[in-house]
């Protein structure tokens, strides 16, 4: 015992000024070999893939930065890009509002069959996004969809789903059936760990129920509204499966173009211009880095005020 | 029935298909070198231990694997479906740019042949005696399969275009069954005042579909010289007449706004508000099978023309099956598309609903007397073969159709969605393809 005690002791300096300097990577190296590989090479291989140019005749050759002028002189691009912030301004709302309401609606305690709720409203979160996608796209038809039925049989005369006019509404719409359940389970887990003392404290000073959602529930849950918010405007950013498989019902009100993402997977896949392509990827993800932090830092600042 | 699947499953694959576009941009290294072989050399390679992998989504493939692998034991057929159409393209394309990974035989449609063909893609099969098989295939499948003095591909199926129309609509208004485009119009007008809710065709534009009719027309809208030398012309006669023709239908309203292979398609045409449709001869079984509960009601007739009595048509889909030029087993790779596409393959794919590319099968008695239930009795292959030999001849496809076809409906959909003049979507379209092929460092007229 002794001996090694002593052995330890004599050793022990050395191997913690040496362990200082790896025992930490060690205990990451898990980590950081996934991440470097599915996530950091990736990002390097496509700013090195746009860096070139490659043609069907006459080979690759090195253009430096001109993809990345190219695409910010693309007006497809600004018109995708233009398209999902535009569904950003209007879906995402729409729908952090849908999934709020429903959340504190369970939370208040007063729905009958209140987890019969929460499971029907999460379940079109367990489609796929493929089969939502197509089932929605069959009930849009306006001749033997359940939208022609509808029209038919209360003799209504309304615009197409899919027409060109009409067809990001009602892909905001499979997006906000797909995404309320999911939102409102982050709201709802988020209420779930108030404090129960504050609505006694609350209650005792008087708040009714409307005064203690407005001052209470929704500050407290303001991390968690943020979060949402954030992943939403990602998700709009990549807006994709949707479009690509309603394109085949509406080829001519879905343009090859219609979100970034598409374009990118268009140019790529349909165009063989894959360093083109992958410009358009880079500017995309520096946009969507910039404003989720937007979003982020205004929702942190409304927290340090309140 | 290509199409049909594309539509459906190309969302599945994106996924996996960006997650795997990184890898697929390596350069590409070079297979064995075997330009040709005498048939001996096949023949022997045949009877040695090896395997091939083969590409394609094709239902009859199955049916000749099989009977492929029973005649000759000793070769284990790999097939594999990696998706439909474009899907297909799609993996093929990075697999091809990676290096490795690609298969032996790939199925292919003519009018993505060139893109693989002139990018040295695939093997010209003129070395493995492919060149004495051109007795057995139609001109027009046989001039879809050679470019630039090579030949590469052998033909499997065929689409030569004729009029599917419905007999009890047209009996039932007392309307003549259309042979000319002038009365095909004046028919849409009839069917259409009769029933708002009715129409003589579906369309919402369709890059095969416009192709093949300009075909017809007897436009040549591509030329392509050598390999890097391309013409993109859709002002020509042919077009244009296609195009001032379509318009009366698509302004007026007298086409359904109906996608094909859609849901509502296929009640169009089950319950009659779909009346006709112009399209490739493949379509009998894909009518069986989709649109079982209208049976007895559809019958064939030649496509309608511009001139009266002058018979033309085009071919719409079909394809072949190739041999890559990564393939390291080119001698059985060969052996395998002669068996596939000759006359044994030819036979096990008629019998599984193909329409053939081979003479033989063409002009056989049993095929052309053969008797359609669905049909209503009607002897379907006379009305086919008999278009299969009007095929206007001359026709080419670029060496980028895929990607051309690819944004079609930002260009010419366009005009259809707005009912403006077509001509002018397809002005655009030539635009869109015109650049492509200038930034892809092709030689093009046309701008």
């Amino acid at each position: 015992m002794t001996t090694t005690s002593i052995v330890t002791a004599r050793r022990g300096p050395f191997m913690r000024r040496g362990g200082a300097r790896w025992t930490g990577w060690l205990f990451l190296a898990p980590f950081m070999i996934v991440f470097l590989l599915v996530l950091v090479a990736p990002v390097v291989y496509s700013i090195y893939l746009s860096l070139f140019r490659e043609q069907l005749i006459g080979g690759t050759s090195f253009v430096g930065l001109e993809n990345y002028a190219l695409a910010l002189g693309d007006p497809k691009f600004w018109d995708s890009l233009g398209r999902v912030v535009i569904f950003l301004l209007v879906q995402v709302p729409i729908m952090l509002v849908i999934a709020l309401a429903a959340s504190l609606a369970i939370d208040s305690a007063r729905l009958h069959l209140s987890s019969f709720f929460r499971i029907a409203i999460f379940l079109p979160y367990a489609v796929p996004a493929v089969v939502a996608t197509l089932m929605w796209g069959f009930m849009y038809g306006t001749r033997f969809g359940l939208f022609g039925n509808i029209t038919d049989a209360f003799g209504l005369d309304l615009p197409a789903p899919l027409s060109s006019n009409w067809v990001l509404a009602s892909i905001g719409n499979i997006v906000t059936w797909e995404f309320v359940g999911y939102n409102m389970l982050i709201f709802y887990a988020a209420l779930r760990v108030i404090p129960t003392d504050l609505y006694e404290a609350a209650s005792l000073d008087g708040a009714g129920a409307f005064r203690t959602v407005w001052s209470i529930k929704i500050p407290a849950i303001r991390g968690a509204i943020v979060i949402a918010a954030i992943f939403s405007v990602i998700g709009s950013f990549q807006l994709f499966n949707e479009p690509n498989i309603l394109k085949t019902l509406a080829p001519n009100a879905i343009s090859t173009y219609f979100t970034p993402n598409m374009y990118a997977y268009n140019l790529s896949f349909s165009g063989q211009q894959f360093n083109y392509s992958a410009a358009i990827a880079i500017i995309m993800g520096l946009i969507t880095v910039v404003i989720a932090y937007v979003v982020q830092l205004s929702g942190s600042r409304k927290v340090g005020r309140a | 029935m290509r199409k049909h699947s594309i539509i459906r499953w190309t969302g599945v694959a994106m996924a996996a298909a960006l997650a795997t576009s990184l890898a697929a941009c390596a350069p590409s290294g070079s297979a064995e070198d075997v330009t040709g072989a005498t048939a001996d050399e096949i023949a022997a390679a045949l009877q040695e231990e090896s395997s091939i992998t083969v590409w394609g989504w094709a239902p009859q493939l199955e049916p000749i694997v099989e009977a492929f692998e029973e005649k000759y034991p000793k070769i284990d057929v790999k097939l594999e479906n990696v998706g439909t159409g474009n899907d297909h393209y799609t993996k093929l394309q990075n697999a091809i740019k990676a290096g490795t990974g690609a298969p032996d035989v790939a199925q292919v449609e003519y009018y993505a042949l060139p893109q693989f063909a002139l990018s040295g893609a695939f093997a010209d099969l003129t070395g493995f005696g492919a060149g004495e098989l051109e007795d057995q295939f139609t001109p027009s499948t046989w001039g879809s399969v050679s470019l630039n003095d090579g030949i590469y591909a052998l033909p499997q199926d065929s689409g030569p275009m004729a009029m599917f129309y419905r007999e009890d609509v047209f009996t039932n208004l007392g309307l003549e069954i259309p042979t000319t485009w002038d009365e095909y119009i004046a028919a849409g007008k009839a069917i259409h005042a009769a029933n708002p809710d009715a129409y003589i065709t579906n369309d919402v534009g369709d890059a095969g579909f416009t192709t093949s009719m300009i075909w017809q027309a007897g436009g040549n809208p591509y030329v392509v010289d050598g390999t890097t030398d391309v013409t993109v012309d859709f002002a020509d006669e042919g077009s244009t007449k296609w195009a001032d023709t379509w318009n009366q239908l698509v302004q007026e309203d007298l086409v359904a706004p109906i996608s094909s292979w859609s849901d509502e398609w296929y009640q169009g045409l089950t319950d009659g508000s779909i009346a006709t449709l112009v399209i490739g001869a493949w379509m009998p079984g894909n009518l069986e099978s989709g649109v079982p509960d209208a049976a007895g009601t559809w019958r064939v007739a030649p496509m309608p023309t511009y001139e009266e009595g002058v018979a033309a048509a085009a071919e719409n889909g079909g394809g072949g099956d190739a041999v890559l030029e990564q393939s390291e087993n080119k001698l059985v790779a060969y052996g395998f598309l002669e068996f596939l596409n000759g006359e044994e393959g030819a036979a096990i794919h008629a019998a599984n609903g193909g329409f053939p590319s081979t003479v033989a099968d063409l002009e056989s008695d049993e095929f052309l007397n053969y008797e359609s239930d669905y049909f209503g009795g009607q002897k379907i292959n006379e009305v086919l073969v008999q278009a299969a030999k009007d095929v206007v001849p001359g026709w080419s496809y670029l060496p980028f159709q895929t990607y051309a076809n690819s944004i079609y409906g930002d260009t010419v959909g366009q005009a259809y969605a707005s009912k403006s003049d077509l001509n002018e979507g397809l002005a655009a379209w030539q635009e869109a393809t015109v650049k492509y092929g200038v930034e892809q460092g092709f030689t093009v007229n046309g701008e």
